[in-house]
């Protein structure tokens, strides 16, 4: 009798800890299950990314490379052959212009804030703030603002100048940026050296921390080069959008997406607007990869 | 002389430092200046929160509460979309993702940063645009001619995705390696440890890549003029086109003059203002992940 009751208790006990334990599975499969809907949703979102940007880049080349006709490489732009050559020579005009003025700045002050400010003192503060605030100024705001300075206040007119200048301050952040990590980037032994053999501070800068931070000062300025050549909202109203090679500096011009946005929006040139995507394209892709190249050789240098 | 040179160089060094303060105050000084008289002229209630903008009315309205809900509602839209999709594809390349697909993947993304964004737009035009109409229009049955809200936050989605996938891996990366490593030690899976310890421990990076892709989207132009369609009026549905900040500015500059050139100036003050709340909360949450 006593046996009897103890194992019907002992089944009535295994039973409930069978349940217990399928309850103990359930939960962990759930939470395998969880996890791995959460590792499938992370390789989804991957896939999406990369899927997104191959088929821009395939849809666009694909349909747009048969648009490439001779014609569109005329020397003068005319609502027949509808040329994308002034706008290619634009496009390398202000690339140049802009970079003239921005690289220079940037680049001191780079150097500025590496090599001879104390850190933290208020100067270095304020250029850090600045930097920033520059970086996060949307395009259409320095293309108001080039307006209202260099075109209007400064008699400028829609200029090559002004859209050069507009666009030099807009890549000077980048500029910036990529120069101080460049530097910092050069070990401090080097400095040491060249003090150490007498060396001032110009000549250890000019002579021993550029020379090995030059791969990455120009990746940032191959970088820039991109932001250049695909802006548009900084430049229909600084540099205009006359479709003619600017014959000196303070004439009109513009630049390849300008010229593309121009044909896009009046609608009659879809094709020629395909064939100006794909070349830009083009021009992007070369100068991520150029970009890329230079990035690498510094991390080969630094190995 | 050797010493000459030397302080010489380093004052040229300084002045040339000065440039980014000098283009900031020059920026302020000429936004403000040419904005805010046009503020006052109309009412600084009547155009932030006027309903109606027909500048070429006799009397003319100037109101931007459609356009300041049209910007918002798209970088909301874009955040939707691009969040979730940018943030998943960070964790991946940092943690799950193996070295040679990442040589590949890197690449990619930085690729997508650089697609200018005209070419953005002209492919909403030819592939977004078509197909929201064919789908969400006709198919549904929802309406619109494909220029919509939809479109222009589907469009943005993808845009913003670079910005909030480099800043969250980077700052998934910087989470230190004992984290994720003690986690693993306790029995978690690699996902659990990734999920349940790494992104808590970056969430203010996280958090700062979300809005400065909020500040992209907020100021993107050219792409969100191709395919918002650009109607002045209060949001009617996301099926439907709206105007947004940035498109007002670039759409009516060309041939404005008087006040309303002024108030399109002012719309460009607006939309500064926006830009630098959100640059103050992107340097405050970033400090926030250097503790």
């Amino acid at each position: 009798m006593r046996k009897r009751f103890f194992s019907s208790f002992l089944k009535k006990f295994r039973f409930g800890s069978k349940l217990m334990d399928v309850f103990y599975r359930f939960l962990s499969w759930f939470s395998k299950v969880k996890y791995y809907a959460l590792r499938f949703l992370v390789w989804v979102a991957a896939a999406i990314t990369f899927l997104v940007l191959i088929f821009i880049i395939a849809y666009i080349l694909f349909n747009g490379t048969p648009h490439i006709t001779p014609s569109l490489f005329s020397l003068k732009y005319n609502s027949r052959n509808v040329s994308l050559f002034p706008a290619l020579v634009t496009t390398v005009l202000t690339v140049l212009s802009s970079l003239l003025i921005a690289v220079p700045f940037g680049i001191s002050t780079a150097i500025f804030l590496v090599e001879y400010a104390k850190r933290g003192s208020r100067a270095v503060k304020l250029i850090r703030v600045t930097a920033e605030t520059l970086s996060g100024i949307p395009s259409i705001v320095y293309g108001l603002f080039g307006m209202l300075f260099f075109v209007t206040f400064l008699h400028w007119g829609f200029s090559l100048l002004a859209g050069s200048f507009t666009l030099s301050i807009m890549i000077l952040p980048l500029i910036i940026r990529t120069t101080e990590e460049s530097l910092k980037a050069v070990p401090d032994s080097f400095r040491e050296g060249s003090f150490g053999l007498g060396a001032g501070r110009l000549r250890t800068v000019f002579r021993v921390v550029l020379p090995s931070a030059m791969p990455g000062i120009l990746a940032g300025i191959i970088l820039s080069i991109g932001r250049i050549v695909g802006e548009t909202a900084a430049l229909i109203y600084t540099a205009g959008t006359v479709a003619k090679i600017p014959e000196n500096p303070l004439a009109s011009g513009r630049t390849l997406a300008v010229h593309m946005w121009a044909l896009s929006s009046e609608g009659l040139y879809t094709s020629q607007a395909y064939a100006t995507a794909v070349i830009l394209l083009l021009v992007v892709i070369l100068i991520n990869a150029l970009s890329a190249y230079t990035a690498r050789k510094i991390a080969k240098n630094s190995a | 002389m050797q010493n000459f040179k030397e302080i010489a160089m380093k004052y040229v060094f300084f002045f040339a430092a000065l440039f980014s303060v000098a283009a900031v105050s020059l920026i302020c000084i000429f936004l403000f200046a040419n904005g805010i008289p046009a503020m006052g002229k109309i009412g600084f209630f009547n155009f932030l929160l006027g309903r109606e903008w027909s500048p070429n009315d006799v009397p003319a309205y100037f109101g931007i509460f459609p356009m300041i809900l049209g910007s918002i509602y798209i970088t909301a839209g874009a955040v939707i979309v691009g969040v979730p999709i940018g943030i998943l594809t960070a964790v991946f390349m940092a943690e799950m993702c193996p070295k040679k697909l990442y040589k590949i993947l890197k690449p990619a993304v930085d690729l997508l940063a650089g697609i200018p964004s005209i070419v953005y737009g002209f492919f909403a035009v030819v592939v977004i645009v078509p197909f929201v109409r064919a789908f969400f229009g006709e198919k549904l049955g929802m309406g619109g001619n494909g220029s919509s809200i939809l479109t222009a936050s589907l469009l943005l989605g993808i845009m913003i995705l670079p910005t909030i996938i480099s800043i969250t891996e980077s700052s998934v990366r910087a989470v230190p390696r004992e984290i994720y490593d003690g986690a693993v030690a306790l029995g978690a899976s690699r996902e659990r440890a990734v999920f349940g310890c790494v992104i808590p421990a970056a969430k203010s990076g996280i958090m700062a890549g979300v809005i400065l892709g909020i500040g992209r989207a907020i100021g993107e132009t050219m792409a969100v003029i191709m395919v918002a369609g650009n109607q002045a009026r209060m949001p009617a549905g996301i099926f439907k086109g709206i105007r947004t900040l940035t498109a007002n500015i670039v759409l009516e500059m060309g041939y404005a003059s008087g006040l309303h050139r002024e108030a399109l100036i002012a719309t460009g003050v607006v939309l500064f203002v926006f830009i630098l709340i959100i640059n103050l909360l992107f340097s405050i949450l970033k400090k926030g992940d250097n503790k």
